[in-house]
């Protein structure tokens, strides 16, 4: 699947927090219609590298361009405009809108800027296409957690962005909720979208990721396919500490 | 999103018309309190087109208000400008301090919020008493004009009519939609895509435009202006119990709250006037324990309750 050209070029990004090095000097690229997976244990740095790709924090030094336009010096609300979106490592969604405003929400002021009927429908499409057409005019109070989930993406999905990023997607799913989460992200992968997901469930990534990166303590310690690198010596001592 | 109810319209011209005809029927006392009722309907229905989907509460009416009403003074009683003149440029000069109040502000979120426009409208208001009477030599201002108490119900109330047409507006653009979005939720609304202070500025200096121009129009009701009466803070906190009793869900909600309000208001200030701060505090319990979403939130709860 990574044939593509490459879209998103993460270059030297550096965050500090004060004295606390949270993301050190990554680099990595991400090619068109490939699913990134950004791996690690936890505190690595992995969350803080989706927040300075989607703009919710500032590189310290480095860079981040997307098609050779710089992203890491825009706020959140420019990159999301260029094409970037995203879902939340806790799930958040708008509780005093409904199901489908939610979804138009996504879609309304971002990258694809649908608005009326054609925003409608565009969501309807969405909803169908995630399984909640059923509760498309509930407020979202009655959705159930994976639902919420479901609703999440089809709002990032709305503006139909370039690149998806997936902060810890399928965290807190039953086992058979799981299964039909990845079977999400798949279709999503067949369909061609670019997609960084951070994740812990190990099966999600063997079967969803084109290439990992993986961060322990702030840096990259490897990268490569998920067989290659999840059999990495130093990957295996950062998760699991020395023998 | 939501489809141009024809009876919605009908119903709002039936309501025009009655308004309009009150100044035709009411004598001096009702009529006043008419005008106070249209007055506070502008100011609570422009206030809640802002903080009601934002939840941003501003306390700084008070400030746009007295800088309408102040400016249309000093500028009939000192410069020997027409009336007409200074209710134009008064509301623009208010927009203009309603963007760099919101620049400043509108970047702390809850509580800081309430007391920093409370504190800036505080300092408006000190600041202009200082000028005026440090370099301007009265203290106070005469507002000398022809209108009767029905000519400013009747201005009032077409600003009425263009704040609830800019409502309608409001409600079914993207920049209303992006308003309740960052009420929900404001790091949404940044990924979605939405210039978060931008929407909140544009928003903000609407509310004080109307406010200046509702201050600027009721001038001529009081003659006589200081800077310390036209600024009164209490203006603001009854400006916010209002469209919160009524509700700010709903472009209306505010007007089922004002006009009870007023009357009560009225009836208070004129028998019980030692109470008047005691029944403000009631209002506000009032709204925090029982009615959160205010009178309309509560007639939708039951509308919903015996539809199921």
């Amino acid at each position: 699947m990574s044939t593509g050209r490459t879209l998103l070029q993460v270059n030297g990004a550096t965050k500090r927090f004060g004295g606390l090095v949270a993301v050190s000097g990554m680099t990595f690229d991400v090619k068109e219609h490939e699913v990134m997976g950004i791996i690690g244990p936890n505190g690595s740095g992995k969350t803080t590298m989706m927040n300075l790709i989607s703009g919710e924090l500032r590189v310290t030094s480095g860079s981040i361009a997307m098609q050779g336009r710089q992203l890491s010096q825009l706020p959140a609300h420019k990159v999301s405009r260029l094409g970037v979106a995203r879902t939340f490592q806790l799930v958040r969604i708008l509780p005093g809108l409904s199901v489908i405003e939610n979804v138009i929400a996504g879609g309304a002021f971002g990258h694809s800027r649908r608005w009326g009927d054609d925003a409608l429908h565009f969501a309807q499409t969405l909803l169908d296409r995630l399984g909640l057409a059923d509760h498309m005019y509930q407020p979202v109070g009655a959705l159930t957690y994976i639902d919420q989930k479901r609703l999440e993406l089809a709002r990032a999905l709305a503006s139909e962005p370039q690149v998806l990023l997936l902060d810890e997607w399928l965290a807190g799913l039953n086992p058979t909720e799981l299964q039909i989460g990845i079977d999400l992200i798949s279709d999503l992968r067949k369909e061609g979208r670019t997609i960084i997901l951070v994740e812990h469930v190990m099966d999600a990534i063997r079967s969803l990721c084109d290439r990992c990166v993986v961060m322990n303590s702030g840096k990259k310690i490897a990268e490569g396919k998920p067989s290659e690198v999840l059999s990495d010596p130093e990957v295996i001592r950062a998760y699991l500490g020395d023998e | 999103m939501k489809q141009v109810s024809w009876s919605g319209i009908v119903l709002a011209i039936i309501l025009f018309a009655l308004a309009a005809i009150v100044p035709l029927v009411a004598n001096g006392y009702h009529l006043s309190v008419a005008v106070t009722a249209i007055m506070y309907v502008a100011l609570a229905t422009s206030w809640a087109l802002f903080s009601g989907p934002t939840h941003y509460i501003s306390l700084a009416s008070g400030a746009f208000f007295g800088v309408g009403g102040y400016l249309v003074a000093t500028g009939m009683s000192d410069y020997d400008q027409s009336f007409w003149l200074m209710a134009a440029i008064a509301p623009v000069v208010a927009a203009i301090l309603a963007t760099l109040i919101g620049l400043a502000t509108l970047r702390l979120s809850g509580v800081y919020f309430v007391i920093f426009t409370l504190g800036l409208a505080e300092m408006v208001r000190n600041l202009v008493s200082w000028i005026q009477n440090n370099f301007l030599g009265s203290r106070g201002l005469y507002v000398l004009t022809d209108f009767t108490e029905a000519h400013i119900y009747w201005m009032l109330l077409a600003v009425c009519v263009v704040i609830y047409i800019f409502g309608w507006w409001l409600s079914h653009s993207r920049l209303g939609f992006a308003l309740r979005i960052i009420g929900n939720d404001e790091a949404v609304a940044k990924h979605v895509g939405i210039n978060t202070a931008l929407s909140k500025v544009v928003l903000f200096m609407t509310t004080g435009f109307f406010a200046a121009l509702v201050g600027a129009i009721i001038a001529p009701r009081y003659s006589y202006i200081e800077p310390n009466q036209v600024f009164s803070p209490e203006l603001s906190f009854l400006v916010v119990i209002m469209a919160l009793i009524g509700g700010t869900n709903r472009l209306w909600g505010p007007l089922v709250g004002v006009i009870p309000f007023t009357i009560i208001w009225e009836i208070i200030s004129s028998n019980f006037s030692n109470f008047s701060t005691l029944f403000l505090g009631l209002a506000f319990l009032l709204i925090v324990y029982v009615i959160p979403n205010g009178f309309v939130g509560l007639l939708e709860k039951w509308g919903r309750r015996l539809r199921a």
